[in-house]
């Protein structure tokens, strides 16, 4: 298992030492700073000014400029799709897509991944310096929506000097980021690959977004967002969200089978409340290493994100105008076991796009994974993904 | 329409007629298209902007794999997410016998395309006939090649009886072909007794 960050997981519960590191694919770490007289106009009339975008890039851009492929991280994901996390030192987190003879080749395409507004690894969040009081931001940072993000986006683009994307793709937050795309900027992206996602967060997902928030803000060490000035982190509130979302990453099938009510270096239970079931102590190794990785304001920042996000409320109520007129080429893709972005929300995108007389292909994939599934090794996925971009780049005239 | 006729790479001999009725360079959407050797044929040969449907999902990722646009969907179901008259041609190869509610089918195919071919296997055929009338069992022929308790073909007509429909709905035929057992394709037309007697599989261009 991995998890939504691409770490591979379990090593308190069972095998110790590291994955094997992938080969290390050439990537260039680039950051684009956007001054104040090109300021971000947010979703909720806020502006942001000045900002920069962190980003990886790895392959080549084609003289035409028609080759660039923007991948789309996840809630806790970052821009390091394809090289080593700087903090980690783990694999990038989607190394089976991403890289070369991958389905998205880096022999073939330029491959884009910037951390998303909001975020805490050198895009500019809520942990960076507000330049007009010279403190971190914390709360004062303004809410921000996947429409924000992707506007964000837009102009990193802009900036690269490319006029459209060959093809956006992402799981789950990643998924909305794409779909977002095709409707804000549907003359700017050739394909669109949204997986395990939705076209607007469900109630039990804003539930869960919820539970992962308050735990964070019950942390004594979360000082009303403003931890940084006095050196503190909430690391218990965030590891406990972090716990509690990770559950839903899984199934529970996969569950049972990897950790069953198997005990934790331990023959008998000890009537007590350490970790003496196995899958305690792996979400507890869940939870400690994700705070080394991530800023606890950034999580309740980007969760909002995600939960005010609603395609079919912002083109007043028909998903299917959302995309009227669209010419890009769509292939959605669910998972069996995927219980927080279920198939039958992949379906109603689908019915969408159909309605809108859209070029769209649905593939849904029979895994026990559960939503994580999109990180992993599906080769069903894999197949059917290289099937549709090869179609799409023969379609746009890229050579194989 | 004239247009060249496609050489025969695969053996499904109703496949190639089906083809070669469709315009090149127009959209096609196939409901129950399978693994996708019409819709990849008419993409190959005739440039046609195709679609498919199918119900079974190893059909679908088989299809999307052959980088074709095909989604999972019940023809019975899932027709009504199409907006009017979006194809120029929807196709219905081998599958109606299969629907639910073949009239309520066809007439959601004549709503989303602007002309229809559907195929199917006649029930009226002499060896079916024979089969049922002498034999006294159910028909097993090449076109209805499984027994009647796994076979997902529960709403079966003879060609007689699908052009009644077709007058029940007020559709127009523009071309009827009857297919005999060796795969000889023969046009057709009204009176159809020779046809319902002799055609194992029915192939119809349909339109509004």
């Amino acid at each position: 298992m991995v998890d939504a960050n691409g770490e591979t997981p379990g090593r308190s519960a069972e095998s110790p030492g590291e994955s094997l590191l992938e080969p290390e694919l050439e990537s260039r770490a680039a950051s684009a700073v956007f001054d104040h007289d090109q300021p971000l106009k947010l979703g909720s009339g806020a502006t942001l000014a000045p900002y920069q975008i962190a980003y990886q890039t790895y392959g080549a851009l084609n003289e035409a400029k028609s080759n660039a492929v923007l991948v789309c991280h996840a809630l806790t994901g970052d821009q390091h799709v394809a090289n080593a996390h700087p903090i980690t030192g783990k694999n990038g987190w989607w190394t089976t897509m991403v890289g070369p003879g991958r389905p998205i080749d880096t022999n073939r395409f330029f491959v884009i991944c910037s951390n998303v507004i909001g975020g805490c690894m050198g895009t500019t969040g809520p942990e960076s310096i507000h330049p007009e009081t010279g403190l971190p931001y914390g709360l004062n940072f303004p809410v921000i929506t996947i429409r924000d993000m992707v506007k964000a986006q837009a102009n990193l683009i802009d900036r690269l000097e490319i006029d459209d994307l060959f093809c956006v793709i992402g799981g789950s937050m990643g998924g909305m980021q794409a779909l977002q795309w095709a409707v804000s900027y549907p003359d700017r992206i050739f394909s669109a690959i949204p997986i395990a996602t939705a076209a607007r967060h469900s109630s039990q997902n804003i539930a869960f977004n919820e539970v992962g928030r308050q735990a964070i803000m019950a942390d004594r060490d979360w000082h009303g967002g403003n931890y940084q000035r006095v050196n503190a982190r909430p690391n218990k509130g965030l590891a406990v969200a972090r716990m509690a979302a990770h559950i839903t990453y899984l199934s529970e099938k996969a569950l049972q089978v990897k950790f069953g009510r198997n005990l934790q270096d331990r023959d008998q239970i000890t009537y007590g409340f350490e970790a003496d079931f196995q899958i305690e102590s792996y979400l507890r190794h869940q939870g400690f290493t994700f705070v080394d990785r991530f800023d606890a304001n950034s999580y309740l920042y980007i969760t909002r994100a995600m939960d005010y996000f609603d395609l079919e409320a912002d083109c007043g109520g028909a998903l299917s105008s959302a995309f009227k007129n669209t010419k890009t080429r769509f292939c959605i893709v669910s998972f069996t076991s995927d219980w927080l972005f279920p198939t039958s929300e992949a379906r109603h995108i689908v019915h969408a796009l159909n309605a809108a007389a859209a070029n769209v292909s649905f593939v849904e994939i029979n895994s026990d994974k559960g939503h994580d599934a999109f990180l992993l090794d599906e080769p069903e996925m894999f197949s059917t993904l290289r099937g549709f971009i090869n179609s799409a780049a023969q379609a746009r005239g890229l050579n194989s | 329409m004239t247009h060249a006729q496609i050489t025969p790479e695969i053996q499904r001999s109703d496949l190639l007629l089906i083809a070669n009725m469709v315009a090149p360079g127009s959209r096609v959407l196939d409901v129950g298209c399978g693994n996708g050797d019409l819709l990849e044929m008419l993409s190959q040969e005739r440039q046609v902007d195709g679609r498919g449907m199918e119900i079974s999902q190893s059909g679908v990722n088989a299809c999307v794999a052959r980088g074709l646009s095909v989604i999972q969907g019940d023809a019975d179901i899932d027709l009504k997410t199409y907006p009017d008259a979006g194809f120029d041609y929807v196709i219905l190869s081998q599958t109606i016998q299969a629907t639910r509610n073949p009239k309520h089918v066809l007439q959601e195919l004549l709503r989303v395309g602007r002309r229809v071919i559907v195929s199917f296997p006649n029930f009226g055929y002499w060896r079916v006939r024979l089969s049922l009338g002498i034999g006294g069992h159910m028909p097993m022929t090449s076109a209805l090649n499984l027994p009647w308790y796994v076979t997902p073909n529960i709403h079966f007509c003879t060609v007689s009886d699908f052009l009644n429909l077709c007058d029940v709905i007020n559709v127009r035929i523009e071309k009827a072909y009857a297919q005999s057992r060796k795969g000889r394709i023969y046009s057709f037309g009204r009176p159809v007794l020779f046809a319902n007697l002799l055609a194992e599989e029915a192939i119809l261009l349909l339109s509004r």
